[in-house]
């Protein structure tokens, strides 16, 4: 059923509606001793929007995500989610906020069942019949019913990064935060995790924010692209700007071209 | 100058812990499986490690105090000697010990590899503190488990003397005369004594192995240095502690 309001979370368990929110970074700087990781970065994301940040490795786009989730303090500027600040222990007990870690991060200890029902518990959210009853549910969104008596070593990359989003889903979050989640995936599944990110988005209006070096998920499924190169944010917009984009920096990372005559290991060397 | 900022930072770190982990002991009750666990845990798969090695202490001091002994006729004190070491010190020292390279270890070890694997941060993400559920609970364990260990410890070690005392030629000592000795000169106080250190060494022992452990950062190589730095961190604790506790109890 198609929600009325686009800025709504419908929640894919109560079915109560809770709203989507907007995550706001203002001139955002971070620096880990002399070494400046993030230099100040601004950007807005809308609520129901699914917005997609790309760049090398070593750019600080997982150290970005980690402040939205107070995991990183800022060094300079703040992260703001519907106007409240990101860091505040408020905000994070008033706006449910789920991160999906780029290697799951399961608990290892626990089987896939109680890994989904540990929130639940923890915060009382229902009864233990409740609890199987939403658990069940994430883990029938994701077609991972097979997988539930199952301990994390047990999964494969993918059903790991399934068992994770599945986790985040039981939070019934108005955000959902991605970190690599195509990452050490076959095309395939790449692809399938892709298309749940999306289908969330559509299907429950939740505010993605999802960090990726995968080009195919970023023109496919976002709504934006922000990439960050060197700690600096050079680009910002649609992803059809992608297809030629003017910015040779942006190019160069999204069409690399192999150049045996001229390899850019040797450029680095010197 | 840098290594007693870290020791500051460390011991800082700590008392935080604490007062944290303390903050949510109202939320005992609705997690008392995970503090059942934890006294398995700390206690029950220590017991025969502590069993053992307190018999050989208790037998090894007999043995001594009877060889040094005999030579100005104070044999019929040997009860009284290995009654004391075991209850005051010995006892309660070895327990810490154990607890250290036992439990602290495996404490660390599995913090520390949450903490790199990144559990801790899912947790904290989720907006569950782990000193409510990784530390709290084992604070209580151990404070719960470790008089139980120290007496059973206590205990053993008497038994492995007058076993000693009985069979050695040139002690050969009867049980009766030997625990006669031990109980003409021990009081409860001195059980007590002892009760009290083992319980301040065991909650501090658990305290900094999950401390360390939560504080790891790197990757796994981290896991291993943090479980060596727990282990001779409690280590020194436990005997630093020692000195203050005895010095405050007498």
């Amino acid at each position: 059923m198609a929600n009325p309001d686009p800025f709504t979370t419908r929640n894919p368990f109560t079915d109560v509606e809770s709203p989507a929110v907007s995550v706001t970074i203002e001139d955002l700087s971070k620096s880990f001793g002399t070494v400046e990781v993030l230099k100040h970065i601004s950007f807005k994301v809308e609520p129901g929007e699914i917005f997609v940040l790309m760049g090398p490795s070593g750019s600080g786009k997982s150290v970005l995500i980690k402040h939205i989730v107070a995991l990183e303090q800022p060094t300079a500027g703040r992260v703001t989610i519907d106007g409240r600040d990101a860091a505040d222990q408020a905000t994070r007990e008033k706006v449910r906020i789920a991160l999906v870690f780029q290697a799951g991060a399961l608990f290892n200890s626990m089987s896939v069942y109680d890994n989904l029902a540990l929130y639940l518990r923890e915060h009382r959210i229902a009864n233990e019949a409740g609890i199987r009853e939403k658990v069940m549910r994430a883990l029938q969104i994701l077609s991972l019913e097979g997988a539930v008596k199952k301990f994390p070593s047990e999964l494969s990359g993918g059903m790991k990064k399934r068992v994770a989003i599945a986790r985040a889903l039981v939070m019934e979050p108005q955000l959902m935060l991605y970190d690599e989640p195509t990452s050490e995936l076959d095309p395939v599944m790449g692809a399938t995790i892709s298309e749940i990110i999306a289908t969330l988005k559509d299907d429950y209006h939740v505010t993605s924010i999802v960090v990726s070096h995968d080009r195919d998920l970023a023109l496919s499924i976002s709504d934006r692209v922000g990439i960050l190169m060197g700690g600096e944010l050079i680009f910002i917009g649609p992803p059809s700007e992608l297809r030629h984009p003017k910015d040779p920096r942006v190019d160069d990372f999204l069409n690399p071209r192999i150049d045996l005559k001229n390899p850019r290991f040797k450029k680095l060397e010197t | 100058m840098r290594q007693f900022t870290r020791i500051l930072e460390g011991f800082g770190s700590t008392l935080l812990l604490l007062i944290k982990s303390m903050s949510y002991l109202p939320t005992l009750p609705r997690q008392f499986h995970r503090f059942i666990e934890q006294c398995y845990l700390i206690g029950y798969t220590t017991l025969p490690i502590v069993a053992i090695l307190s018999f050989f202490i208790g037998s090894v001091l007999a043995l001594q105090a009877g060889y040094a002994m005999q030579n100005f006729g104070a044999k019929q004190f040997i009860g009284t000697l290995v009654g004391l070491s075991m209850a005051r010190e010995l006892g309660p020292v070895m327990v810490a010990i154990l607890l250290a390279g036992r439990v602290g270890s495996a404490i660390t070890a599995e913090l520390a590899s949450m903490k790199v694997y990144q559990e801790i941060d899912a947790l904290e993400t989720m907006n569950i503190p782990p000193a409510r559920i990784l530390v709290m609970p084992r604070l209580v364990a151990v404070l719960v488990m470790v008089p139980v260990l120290t007496i059973i410890a206590d205990l053993v070690g008497w038994f492995g003397g007058a076993i000693v005392c009985k069979y050695t030629s040139f002690i050969a000592i009867d049980p009766p005369a030997y625990f006669s000795a031990l109980r003409r000169f021990m009081t409860f106080e001195d059980v007590l004594n002892g009760l009290i250190k083992a319980e301040a060494f065991g909650f501090a022992v658990v305290l900094v192995c999950c401390n360390i452990g939560l504080n790891t950062r790197g990757g796994p190589r981290e896991i291993g240095a943090s479980v060596t730095r727990a282990v001779v961190t409690s280590l020194i604790t436990i005997l630093v502690l020692d000195y203050f506790v005895t010095k405050a109890l007498m």
